[in-house]
Formats: structure tokens, C-alpha cells, sequence
């Protein structure tokens, strides 16, 4: 197990490298300068470029800025009067890690829960419907869902609140919102999984020794069964945080959307490349999460490391 | 002798798209207390539908039980429901599979898959069913069994995976097991080792073996009794010797005349018997080997024949038997030692 994980940290390592790199060459060569929509005179121009650093040679500006990301410092933002980037996104991620992880949480729950009694009770209502629910999850974009959510169970039904951020039932429509694809595409590879697993002969190994049906659906059958579910966790994971930035929009919640967007309208150079690093480390986190995960769930890989 | 097991006119039939799979066709045998019993006879002759109907392992639909009763301790395991039947699979019937590379759990350690049955059956705690489970994995003669038993199935070979499957099998000291061509996925070398395996921890343990096999060396080595399938119905079964060296039915001529013998010249080939068996959706209502069977008579097309007694062990179903019918000498190949 630890020769795989140094090996997936490794890959992860340098993936976040190559991405901060190409980010700050890309914002090198941005037209744009966040000080010249302002009439500044050219001292105070230069003792601003020399306050960020800006006035030094490339590569300098590039070695400095690589070992202050190491060291979690993302700079400070070139609109917000110098507050910390790092701060400000620390602030804003609060709210959308939170919709975002219960809403992988539901969808997962709801998903091998659905995935698993279609595939023990093949072709009964309960398949044909989850079936049927599994084409919507997908083929609706979560925005569309995240409107209709808010729009009939907040506003016409008034069951939760359709926006803002004050208390926990804020959080549960946005959350749903972007469970679904999990939901669709969860039950849909639990489904197949299962019904693959069901026929294998170690489950008949298993009835053979007397265990009840429960025992071994939940020992025997859902354990090989996950391990492809949880090779989608890592897309699926990136779906819902990218899908945040719109989702959390719509809801009014003051996360990392609304940060990535008043970013960009504002030409705000240090934020959008905080961002865009935090989301980096982000998703190749998950990643790396899920292949350790995989790693746990399934001993072949564990043991011989060799799962590419 | 004490009858652990008593199997009669079984009938066991699939549901398919095309039809009725008429899979077993009144088969009933005997396993008395300590011995084996070899069931031999060509693929898809109906030896692995027989066996697990007896532990009712056939998911239904698409399997039925259309007649007959399986006696076991008593019970007829034919009519008990799920509840019972999990209290007799693996604690008084235990069965060991073909494929030893995909009958254990990857994901589970192999300690894992026999404990669990201990737990359930004997209500072991996990610390007693771990030194249970090394003591079976130490009986089936793999080394070092306190490190084994935290493996995994993919870092045994696929003998140590079927001593591991024999180990879950016997963990319970059931009375009867059951063994469906245990040694065909096998390395040859291997193949009797495992054999060897099951005949010394017989005379240990001294449970009842069905054990399926179409290797007729094998049932030579291990079985006490035969029992002949063909097309699903059972052809012919006795004592070792009396299958063996007095086969009264062409088809265990066939079979006998087909396997490779240490007496055998080099230069005489093996003799597979010619034509194939007849589908089971649409079987003849005649006997069912007769397309192939060299002394066929007109009977034989037309009905199929009454078991009957060659003697108290020995039951042979072929017209042959019958008084009015012509006297045939068995080919000299499929006698054996004589
Ligand atoms: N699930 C099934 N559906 C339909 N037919 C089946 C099924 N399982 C077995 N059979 C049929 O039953 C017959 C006996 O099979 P089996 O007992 O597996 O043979 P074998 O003697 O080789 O073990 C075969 O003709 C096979 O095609
Ligand atoms: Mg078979």
C-alpha cells in the first residue's frame, strides 16, 4: 500500500506543478493589466509593480511565486485593497465544500441504494423507474435542476428556503440539486456491477456455506460490486465542484462561484490564479483520493501496486 | 450401512425461452455413512444439476423440482424453505466448486471466507474462529497457515485455492460433501494432490463424498460406489468393482473403453464413444443413448427401459437386462484388470 500511494502522490505532485506553471504563464501573456483602467502616473505605477514583485524579471517573479503557493500564500488580491487570497478563498469554500460534499454524499447514499435493489429485483417497478430516473439524473444539467428545485419546493411549495445561506436547510436543495447526475450515474454502474457480481461463483460459494441472502449481498456482492462505483467518484466528485460555481449562482450562496466570478469581471490577476490553483489542487485531490480509495476497497491493487 | 443421503426420481427441469430443459430425469442414488460415491458421465449429462439441487444452490426461476425427494437426515430437503436450508448448507452439506480461481471472494481475505461460516454455524467468536480457521487451512497442508489466512485468493496458486476451498467446506465437519469436478481447472501434478487431500481427510474427518468427475483414474482411486448419468437419468450404478469390472450397461462400456489405462500399449488409442447426447429440451422417449448405442434394438427407440437389479448394489436400466433379449458380450476394452 505505500509504494502505490507514494507512487499516486508522485503523479499528483507533479501534476499540480505542471498546472501553477502553465497558469502563470498563461496570465503572463494575458492582454489586460489590472491597473490600466485606472489614470495612474507612472511613480505610482512602478511602486505598485514593485509592491507586488511585478517589476522583477520572469523567472524571479515565477521562483517566488511557486515557493510562496508551496507555502499556501496565494498573494493578495489586486481588487479587494490587498486582502489575502488564500483568506478569501478559505471564506468562500466553506459553503460550497459543504453543498458539495452532502451533495456526493446523498448522491452516492441514494445511488448504490437504488443501483442495488434494481439489480436484486430485475425488471420489477422499482428498476424500470430507477431506470428511467437515471436518464433524467444525466441528461438534465444540474443548473436546470437547481432552478426548478428552487423554484417549486422553495418558492410555489415553500417546503425549504429556495436561496441565501443563514442556516443547515439552506443547504439541502443546493446539495440536491447536484446529486443528481451522482445519483443517475452511481445507481446505473451499481446496477450493471451487481447484476455482473450476482453471477459470479463465489457467490454461489457463498450461499453454499448457509449465509442468510443479507449477508451475503452486503459482504459478498456489494464490496466487488463498489469498485468500479467508486472509480466515478473521482469525475463525479469534479462534476458537482465545478458545477457548484453555477449551482451555488443560482441559490445566492456566497462560495467559491461568486468568488471565481467577481474575480474575472474584475481582472483581479492574483485571485483568478488562486483560484484557479485551489481548484487544481482541488480535483487532482480527489483524484489521488479515489485511487487510494480504490486501492482500499480492492486488495489486488493494494497489494501489487500495479493498477495504472 | 447408515444412509446419509437418499436421492429419489429426481426430476429437475429449467425454464428457457426455446422450452423445458428437462436437465434431470429421475435420478435417484444412495451415499451411505462414510463413503464415496463418484457420479460420472459426459458434460452437460446433468451431475452439477443433480448436486446442487440436493443443496438447493439453483436459483428458481429458472430451475424447478418438478418430482421426486432428497432424504437427508430425515428432512426432505426438496420441501424446506430458505431458513432451514441455510441452517443445513455448509454446517451438514458443504460443496467444493470446479473453478477454485473464481469460487473464493477476491476481495475477502481467506481467513475471512472461513471464519464467517464458523460464526454462523458453530457461534464461534472471531478469536475462536480464526484458530479454527488456521488449524482447517494447517489441515489441508498449507504452510505457514498463520500468515496465510490474511491473504487474499490472488496470492494463492490454484491448488493452495482449492485446498483453501476444501478448508471453508470441512470447517463445519459436515456430513456429506460434495465435490463437483474439484481437480478439472487443475494442473495434472496438482490434481492429485488434491485427490490424495480429500481421501486422507475422509478417513480423519470420515464424511460422505459425492464426488463428480468425469477422470475415471480418478473414481478408480477414491470412489467406494459409482453412479452412471447419462442425458439426466442414471444409467447404471454399484460398488467400484461392479461398474468396473461388470458394467452391464453399453454406455459405462463406452466410458470404460475411453480412458487411458496403465495396462494399455501405447499404440492402442483411446475410443470416445461416437455421436453426442440428446437434447434435453425434446429428450426420446426411448432410451436416450440408444442413437449411439451399438446393440440398440427396436425397444430401445421406443421406451425406456426399467431399472434392474444385477445385484442387491448393483442397477444397470437397459433393455439388455430384459430375458428376451439377445446375449452381448462387453467389448474386451472396457473390461477392466481381467
Ligand atoms: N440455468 C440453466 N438453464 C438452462 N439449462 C441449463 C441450466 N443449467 C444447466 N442446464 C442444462 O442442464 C443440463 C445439465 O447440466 P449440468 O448439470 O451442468 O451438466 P454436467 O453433467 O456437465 O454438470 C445441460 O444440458 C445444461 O444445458
Ligand atoms: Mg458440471
Amino acid at each position: 500500500m505505500l509504494r502505490y500511494t507514494l507512487k499516486r502522490l508522485g503523479y499528483m505532485v507533479v501534476t499540480l506543478w505542471v498546472i501553477i506553471t502553465a497558469t502563470f504563464v498563461m496570465m503572463k501573456m494575458l492582454p489586460g493589466d489590472p491597473l490600466k483602467s485606472e489614470k495612474v502616473p507612472p511613480e505610482v505605477r512602478a511602486q505598485i509593480l514593485k509592491q507586488y514583485g511585478l517589476d522583477q524579471p520572469l523567472p524571479v517573479q515565477y521562483v517566488k511565486y511557486l515557493g510562496n503557493v508551496v507555502q499556501g500564500d496565494l498573494g493578495k488580491s489586486l481588487s479587494f485593497d490587498g486582502r489575502s487570497v488564500t483568506d478569501m478563498i478559505l471564506e468562500g469554500f466553506g459553503p460550497s465544500a459543504f453543498i458539495g460534499i452532502q451533495g456526493l454524499l446523498f448522491g452516492t447514499v441514494i445511488g448504490l441504494i437504488l443501483g442495488s435493489v434494481s439489480a436484486l429485483k430485475r425488471g420489477s417497478l422499482i428498476d424500470n423507474a430507477s431506470t428511467f430516473f437515471a436518464v433524467l439524473g444525466v441528461s438534465i444539467p444540474n443548473f436546470v435542476m437547481a432552478a426548478l428545485l428552487s423554484y417549486y419546493v422553495g418558492v410555489v411549495w415553500g417546503i425549504l428556503p429556495p436561496g441565501l445561506w443563514e442556516s443547515y436547510e439552506y443547504s439541502i436543495l443546493p446539495s440536491l440539486a447536484l446529486s443528481f447526475p451522482v445519483i443517475a450515474q452511481i445507481s446505473r454502474y451499481t446496477r450493471t456491477e451487481m447484476v455482473e457480481v450476482l453471477d459470479q461463483d463465489y457467490m454461489k460459494t457463498a450461499k453454499a456455506k448457509g449465509l442468510e441472502r443479507s449477508a451475503i449481498i452486503i459482504r459478498h456482492a456489494l464490496r466487488n460490486a463498489l469498485i468500479p462505483a467508486v472509480t466515478i467518484l473521482g469525475p463525479l466528485a469534479i462534476n458537482i465542484i465545478t458545477g457548484s460555481l453555477v449551482v451555488e449562482q443560482i441559490f445566492a450562496i456566497p462560495g467559491m462561484g461568486e468568488l471565481f466570478v467577481t474575480s474575472v469581471i474584475n481582472n483581479d490577476y492574483t485571485l483568478i490564479m488562486g483560484v484557479t490553483i485551489f481548484y487544481s489542487v482541488l480535483i487532482v485531490g480527489v483524484i489521488f483520493l479515489v485511487d487510494l480509495l480504490y486501492g482500499v476497497i480492492d486488495p489486488r491493487i493494494r497489494l501489487s501496486g500495479a493498477k495504472e | 450401512m447408515a444412509k446419509v443421503l437418499e436421492v429419489r426420481d429426481l426430476h429437475v427441469s429449467f425454464k428457457t425461452y426455446n422450452g423445458e430443459v428437462q436437465a434431470v430425469r429421475g435420478v435417484s442414488f444412495d451415499v451411505n455413512k462414510g463413503e464415496t460415491v463418484a457420479v460420472v458421465g459426459e458434460s452437460g449429462c446433468g451431475k452439477s444439476v443433480t448436486s446442487q439441487t440436493i443443496m438447493r444452490l439453483l436459483p428458481s426461476p429458472p430451475s424447478m423440482i418438478k418430482s421426486g425427494e432428497i432424504m437427508f437426515d430425515g428432512k426432505d430437503l426438496t420441501k424446506l424453505d430458505e431458513k432451514q436450508l441455510e441452517k443445513i448448507r455448509g454446517a451438514e452439506i458443504a460443496m467444493i466448486f470446479q473453478d477454485p480461481m473464481t469460487s473464493l471472494n477476491p476481495t475477502m481475505t481467506v481467513g475471512g471466507q472461513i471464519t464467517e461460516g464458523l460464526m454462523k454455524h458453530q457461534k464461534m467468536s472471531k478469536e475462536e474462529a480464526k484458530k479454527k480457521a488456521i488449524e482447517m487451512l494447517r489441515l489441508v497442508g498449507i504452510p505457514s497457515p498463520e500468515s496465510r489466512i490474511s491473504q487474499y485468493p490472488h496470492q494463492f496458486s490454484g491448488g493452495m485455492r482449492q485446498r483453501a476451498m476444501i478448508a471453508i467446506a470441512l470447517s463445519c465437519a459436515p456430513k456429506l460433501l460434495i465435490a463437483d469436478e474439484p481437480t478439472t481447472a487443475l494442473d495434472v501434478t496438482i490434481q492429485a494432490q488434491i485427490i490424495d487431500l480429500m481421501k486422507e481427510l475422509q478417513e480423519k474427518v470420515g464424511t460422505s463424498i459425492i464426488l463428480i468427475t468425469h477422470d475415471l483414474g480418478v473414481v478408480a482411486d477414491i470412489a467406494d460406489r459409482v453412479v452412471v448419468m447419462y442425458a439426466g437419468k442414471v444409467v447404471e450404478s454399484g460398488s467400484l468393482d461392479e461398474v468396473f469390472y461388470q458394467p452391464k450397461h453399453p454406455y459405462t462400456w463406452g466410458l470404460l473403453a475411453s480412458m487411458p489405462r496403465l495396462d494399455q500399449s501405447s499404440d492402442q488409442d483411446l475410443q470416445p464413444i461416437p455421436g453426442s447426447p440428446p437434447n434435453l429440451l425434446n429428450p426420446p422417449k426411448g432410451c436416450p443413448f440408444a442413437a449411439r448405442c451399438k446393440y440398440a434394438m427396436k425397444i430401445c427407440t421406443q421406451e425406456m427401459p426399467e431399472t434392474s437389479d444385477v445385484s442387491s448394489t448393483h442397477r444397470v436400466a437397459c433393455w439388455l437386462q430384459h430375458p428376451m433379449a439377445p446375449k452381448v458380450e462387453p467389448p474386451a476394452m472396457a473390461v477392466g484388470g481381467e
